[in-house]
């Protein structure tokens, strides 16, 4: 697997201009992130009720990490997901994770760990405009014994973790970062996460041990939408200063509008061509002689992790959304004249997606 | 049976039980003097780790305190600090576990179970990942107080699936279990011993996944016990055959999965019952284990179970909160006199005197001394 071309990353799409018009390649994350908001909005429509907003807010985020940033292999599980097949357990060796959709585990390959699973569909609908996932896949979705679950879980579909209590994904990718770091692996482990999970306390913990542990091959992009269940999130908790806190921390951070894919490509891209022949890690083998240094001054840039907030609109593409404000979180129709409204907006969608 | 003040040697004979003789010969048939071995886990871990590459072993602040700071010393690029963060410390060697190391977390019980109970739940046993989670001062044996005893961890983890649950009873278990907990496909939490720890069986018999320690037969009491309880009843059994009560003795290491059929046999052999000590709450523990099993077998044996009793306890020596809790011999006794329904007549004096030839005077002073210098 180690000889196969990679089906995206950096090399394929940098050269490309920012163009605001749709964009005669179909890979653009333009063309893309408006494929996620369509099929999200039809797949709302359909069982009267989704993340919708999830989709507006970061779309360009998803498509950006797949198209652009992450050194991603071919998906090697099968286009119509499978079944679910039990719980993972000692007597179970039938279970799986849907981490092969993110192409195959090799050393120099990238891992994408994707926290806040309440996207899931949002995840789906990026994994079948990439061709990762069948067309048809979204049709299993919430459907008894599928693995294309509502709120996803490692067997599901993009997913590697079981992350649905929010918040824990970051130490597990910490755990998996430093484990390809002790093994000497090249390759990146990258962390989707919600702006809500800054609330946790544990993400705060991960930070300051992916800061003392030096973990410098993990990078976090944060769809910060300002968006929770209970509303805005400066009502229910506020997080911000986010990136102080974060630098305070030890984390690299970059702040950057969320639906501009130039800007959220830009400091991954910037830390691949820093570092050196694309290894952001320190190999350092488990069988080391010599003792890790404890205190050394100041941690190599390189051996910060890295951290991108993007800002975001979680009514954008879908301006119709805003009549909902403050409460985005979870899309259900209200009433039979809203849902036309949504129901309209799909059939006229070429207009509004071409703003 | 109603209990009686005087019982007779009539009486006795009448209920087949052996005659009377000195409980300390009938402590000395059993067993040798008990030997103390110091920070048997300290030493151990190091060897194991020798053998085993791929270990690593992770700590929150309580390094030394778990006796992993050999370990540290001997293999600093296999070790890894994490603060007092838990939650986080979990979620990494889950990370770990994945990528095919095999962690082993070194801090005190409660903050393994209660703590991070979600993280540990989702991010390790539902993945069934092979997590060690070395757990310290389990129940009363810290006088750290309510914070430090872990009274419900058993409990907890009895329900989480994928989950298994050792403890270690004496130095022969402590240096064996880690050996026992590699084998398993999936997390495992051990209830484990620290500082001096006597040695009440062989070093050459090491604990057995699922097999209890069939310590002693007998047809009128079935005694279950686990952990530090074991040389309670250990005292306790001494002192009854001393009586001619004829009783059954089994030590139990493997909590989860708990199917071991010798403790079912043996209780249903027990003309008057069972009675399960453990240093836990009764419920969730070995007692409500055992419980559990006689009702769905339709075993109709009583059952007494000795452990704390839905209460907290607090910071205090662990020969007083034993003692205070109901965990030790003479609560034992209490209990085996409430089956049988008389008074045995075994005091206090009776069972020191056993408990003293146990260990010697010296060794004793040892272990005071230990308690009062413990890091918490």
């Amino acid at each position: 697997m180690n000889a196969q071309p990679l089906q995206t990353g950096q090399q394929a799409t940098s050269a490309q201009p920012p163009s605001p018009s749709p964009s005669p390649s179909p890979l653009t994350v333009e063309a893309v992130a408006a494929g996620i908001r369509r099929r999200v909005l039809e797949h709302t429509l359909r069982n009267n009720g989704g993340y919708l907003s999830q989709a507006c807010s970061s779309a360009e985020i998803l498509a950006t990490l797949y198209l652009r940033v992450m050194r991603l292999g071919p998906s090697i599980a099968p286009l119509i997901p499978r079944a679910f097949a039990g719980v993972p357990s000692r007597d179970n060796p039938n279970a799986f994770t849907g981490a092969g959709y993110n192409g195959p585990r090799a050393s120099e390959l990238d891992r994408f760990i994707f926290s806040p699973v309440h996207y899931a569909l949002v995840l789906y609908a990026l994994l079948i405009e990439l061709g990762r996932l069948g067309p048809d896949a979204l049709e299993a979705f919430n459907t008894d014994g599928s693995t294309v679950e509502l709120i996803g879980a490692e067997h599901s579909p993009g997913h590697e973790l079981t992350a649905g209590s929010l918040g824990q994904a970051l130490s597990q990718a910490g755990g998996i970062a430093l484990a390809r770091r002790l093994r000497g692996e090249t390759g990146r482990v990258w962390v989707f996460m919600s702006d809500g999970e800054f609330q946790e306390g544990q993400t705060w913990e991960a930070f300051a041990a992916l800061a003392h542990h030096r973990i410098g091959n993990l990078g976090v992009y944060i769809d910060a939408n300002a968006q929770q269940c209970d509303g805005p999130m400066t009502d229910v908790m506020t997080i911000e200063p986010l990136a102080d806190r974060l630098r305070a921390f030890g984390a690299e951070v970059h702040e950057v509008d969320g639906h501009d894919s130039e800007a959220l490509a830009a400091p991954a891209l910037a830390r691949l061509s820093g570092s050196g022949a694309g290894t952001g890690a320190t190999p350092r083998a488990v069988t080391a002689t010599a003792p890790t240094p404890q205190h050394q001054a100041e941690p190599a840039p390189t051996d910060r992790p890295l951290v991108v907030i993007a800002r975001t609109d979680p009514c954008r593409g879908i301006e119709l959304l805003r009549e909902r404000a403050p409460k985005l979180h979870y899309l259900r129709f209200k009433t039979p004249a809203e849902q036309d409204a949504y129901e309209d907006l799909l059939e006229h969608w070429q207009d509004s997606s071409s703003q | 049976m109603k209990a009686r003040s005087q019982p007779t040697e009539e009486r006795q004979v009448e209920s087949g039980r052996a005659p009377r003789q000195s409980m300390l010969q009938a402590f000395r048939q059993d067993h040798h003097m008990i030997e103390l071995v110091t920070r048997p886990h300290r030493s151990n871990l190091i060897r194991f780790a020798a053998e085993h590459p791929d270990l690593l072993v992770l700590g929150a602040d309580l390094t030394a305190s778990c006796e992993a700071d050999g370990f540290r010393d001997q293999y600093p690029e296999r070790f890894f600090s994490f603060g007092m963060a838990e939650q986080n410390m979990l979620g990494f060697a889950a990370g770990l576990a994945r990528e095919g190391f095999f962690p082993y977390i070194h801090t005190f019980s409660v903050f393994i179970t209660r703590r991070p109970f979600d993280q540990l739940a989702m991010s390790i046993a539902y993945p069934n990942l092979p997590v060690r989670m070395i757990g310290f001062l389990p129940g009363i044996t810290t006088p750290g107080g309510v914070t430090h005893q872990a009274i419900d961890d058993i409990a907890l983890l009895r329900a989480v699936p994928n989950m298994t649950i050792l403890e270690a009873g004496d130095a022969t278990e402590v240096e064996s279990v880690l050996a026992v907990a590699q084998t398993i496909d999936g997390p495992v939490y051990v209830r484990q011993l620290r500082g001096e720890v006597p040695r009440l069986f062989p070093a050459d018999q090491p604990l057995r996944l699922g097999q209890a320690r069939h310590l002693g037969q007998g047809t009128d009491l079935a005694i279950i016990s686990a952990g530090i309880c074991t040389e309670e009843a250990i005292n306790a059994v001494a002192a009854l055959r001393s009586r001619g009560v004829s009783v059954s003795h089994l030590h139990v290491s493997t909590l989860k999965p708990f199917d071991d059929p010798q403790l079912l046999e043996q209780i249903a052999k027990a003309r008057h019952g069972a009675i399960s000590i453990e240093n836990h709450s009764i419920i969730g523990g070995l007692g409500s284990a055992i419980a559990e099993q006689l009702a769905e077998q339709g075993i109709g044996k009583r059952l007494i179970r000795l452990g704390l009793r839905d209460t907290y306890a607090h910071g205090a020596s662990k020969p007083y909160l034993m003692r205070e809790y109901g965990l030790d011999a003479a609560a034992l006794i209490r209990a085996a006199e409430t089956l049988i329904g008389e008074s045995l007549q075994i005091d206090d004096i009776a069972l020191a005197k056993i408990a003293a030839n146990i260990r010697t005077e010296a060794q004793g002073e040892t272990l005071a001394k230990a308690d009062k210098t413990e890091d918490l």
